[in-house]
């Protein structure tokens, strides 16, 4: 076999090796959007300008794309589009609202696993009732769930912003 | 940001999709890397095309097709790039294996036993996906996992060793086992299991003394358990490779749990202890530090073998020698193609390929401790960061030893390097943490009916 063959066959192995980790990389990268990476301290310290300054201006591109792309599964104006846990262990923690049932309490399982002495282990769920407006239930918990200053015992619409309240964490929906 | 706010980040998973066409791609990818290498291979060492170049790359092709579609099916929200470039890196094995068969005085061709190992590996692999459904069923199995653990470590005491290192359970008839390598799925397992349920007494009860927490006396126990454990196997199997794994895996996964560095400090300090009263009386490692540290002395009629590793290593360059063109021969160690797979490779693609093969492993490392993140429950948390972990510090015992960072022990490279039981081991820890990362990626079940609509329904005479 000739010498110019196998030193191009030789770079060419190379070429691909490499081809195949960035390939990989990308992978990884355009993986990145299944999950959002929110800044604690960020919201704790600065949080109340910062909420100031989202209000004054017009909402971020990317939440608007977002609304955007939901298609059938489009909301009513002025509805929540996620739930922020904003005091507690787990402050900053976003989920988006979805249409999904977000189940909250110490079980494993919880979309929002709450790391709380206070709480039990299935504590309270949050889910849209057909209209979607979300509503709070409290699961039979030991020690309540809040809505502002008042324990729930039904099922409860929430308004926006309105704080729910279950043990030492304070959870909250925003648009 | 300020230093202040690391280690403040949340991430929270938005429904991602299945990405099984993404993995599908890939793995049409990764199968055709080997392909090309074997016919490189052969060009370079016969001047044509190996004959079994067909048969070879649909061999290969129907294994990566029958996984994918098993994941597509039984785990479809799995991670698409661990199948992927386990694939390939078995592949490469698999051609670098065949490479140094060519090779006669390097003794029996084990390609062939090598492609039947992969088989079974993944045979393995589809079948923990098909049967085990969900993860935290293997948190049942504790102290189970625990005792079959210590069993598969203190089995290789009753045989005869083999090159110094009592590593093999070996059955007349049936060929011989490693068992430490799946010792450390199932030890894994056990770590995963124990520490969920003691982390807090591990974490909360300590005390604070120059900057560090130190943990109680008593709760020292488990950590002084395991090094004691660890120090027996270097004694009596001196194997300094599992030794090390072992222990490692141990401190890493109560570092995860506890969130603790005392305990990392501990550790290295309690493992640089042992290592060097037991390397004061134990001759096998002398001798392995002995070589590390004097890699140039003559022995045997010619330099040691860390040396003719690195020979391999300069002669190979920066873009290598080409594949097959190699001098790898002339290495007289004692496993060309296991422990010592590493210096071939460096040899014939140079530093930019080993660099590549490097970061694969760093990659698949990645997506694994990256399922850790994305799990919800947390012993799926701390058995997806064991099996990574567990990887990642064989691969660096190894690449270690091989490129002389550190005093050279007898473990295999993962997937690349010729060992049945390793390959097979392998591709079980790839099936567990594709099962982990299918249950922490799937997205959030549809919303339950309203149990209270239903109750306030009107009902219509």
């Amino acid at each position: 076999m000739s010498e110019l063959t196998l030193t191009v066959m030789r770079l060419g192995f190379l070429a691909v090796l490499w081809l195949f980790v960035i390939v990989a990389v990308q992978v990884i990268r355009s993986d990145l959007f299944g999950t959002r990476v929110t800044q604690r301290g960020a919201a704790r310290r600065g949080g109340q300008e910062a909420r100031a300054q989202r209000q004054a201006a017009a909402p971020p591109p990317q939440q608007r794309r977002q609304e955007g792309g939901r298609g059938n599964n489009r909301q009513r104006r002025g509805a929540p589009t996620k739930l922020v846990v904003s005091e507690g262990s787990l402050t900053g923690t976003t989920v988006a609202l979805q249409g999904q049932t977000i189940s909250l309490g110490r079980a494993h399982d919880s979309t929002i696993v709450l790391d709380d002495d206070y709480a039990s282990s299935r504590h309270a769920r949050i889910y849209p009732d057909r209209d979607g407006q979300w509503i709070v239930e409290d699961l039979g918990s030991t020690n309540g769930t809040y809505l502002d200053r008042t324990r729930l015992t039904t099922p409860t619409p929430i308004p926006l912003g309105a704080p729910i309240r279950i043990g030492k964490t304070v959870i909250e929906l925003r648009k | 940001m300020s230093s202040s706010t690391t280690n403040t980040t949340t991430i929270g998973t938005i429904g991602a999709p299945s990405r099984r066409n993404t993995e599908l791609a890939m793995l049409v990818f990764a199968v055709l890397i080997p392909v090309f290498a074997y016919i490189n291979v052969g060009l370079a060492k016969d001047g044509s095309v190996p004959a079994g170049v067909l048969g070879y790359s649909l061999g290969l092709g129907l294994l990566a097709a029958v996984a994918h579609l098993v994941v597509r099916k039984w785990a479809p929200y799995a991670d698409p790039l661990m199948l992927p470039i386990s694939t390939l890196l078995n592949g490469l094995g698999l051609i670098f294996i065949w490479r140094l068969d060519q090779e006669h005085s390097l003794g029996k061709a084990m390609a062939p036993n090598q492609l039947m190992w992969s088989t079974f590996g993944v045979a393995l692999f589809l079948g923990i996906l098909i049967f085990l459904k969900d993860h935290r069923v293997l948190q049942r199995y504790t102290y189970i996992s625990m005792v079959v653990a210590l069993v598969l470590l203190v089995a290789p005491v009753f045989f005869p060793g083999v090159n110094g290192a009592k590593i093999w359970i070996t059955i007349p008839g049936l060929g011989s086992l490693q068992p430490g390598e799946f010792a450390k799925i199932i030890i894994a397992i056990f770590f995963a299991g124990y520490l969920m349920v003691k982390r807090d007494a591990l974490a909360l009860a300590s005390r604070r003394f120059m900057g560090l927490y130190l943990p109680r006396g008593r709760d020292l126990g488990p950590i002084l358990v395991i090094w004691a454990l660890s120090l027996m196997i270097l004694v009596f199997e001196t194997d300094l490779g599992t030794s090390l794994l072992f222990f490692g895996l141990f401190v890493v996964m109560l570092y995860v749990a506890t969130e603790r560095t005392s305990w990392i400090v501990f550790g290295l300090l309690l493992s640089a202890g042992g290592a060097v009263a037991v390397a004061t009386f134990e001759s096998h490692v002398q001798i392995r530090v002995h070589n590390w540290l004097n890699p140039l002395e003559l022995s045997n009629g010619g330099v040691t073998e860390t040396a003719q590793a690195m020979y391999s290593f300069g002669s190979g360059g920066i873009l290598g020698s080409g594949l097959g063109q190699g001098y790898s021969r002339l290495i007289q160690g004692i496993a060309p193609k296991s422990d010592y797979i590493l210096a071939t490779v460096g040899e014939e693609v140079g530093l930019a390929g080993l660099m590549a093969i490097l970061l694969l492993y760093g990659l698949l490392i990645e997506r694994g401790i990256r399922t850790a993140l994305a799990a919800r429950d947390p012993f799926g948390k701390l058995l997806a960061i064991g099996l990574s972990g567990a990887f990642a510090l064989q691969v660096f015992v190894v690449a270690g030893g091989v490129t002389g960072l550190i005093p050279l022990t007898g473990m295999t490279m993962p997937f690349l390097a010729q060992g049945g039981s390793s390959v097979i081991a392998n591709w079980a820890l790839v099936a567990i943490l594709l099962r982990i990362s299918d249950t922490a990626r799937r997205p959030a079940p549809a919303p339950a009916p309203s149990t209270d609509a239903e109750m306030t329904q009107v009902v219509r005479p």
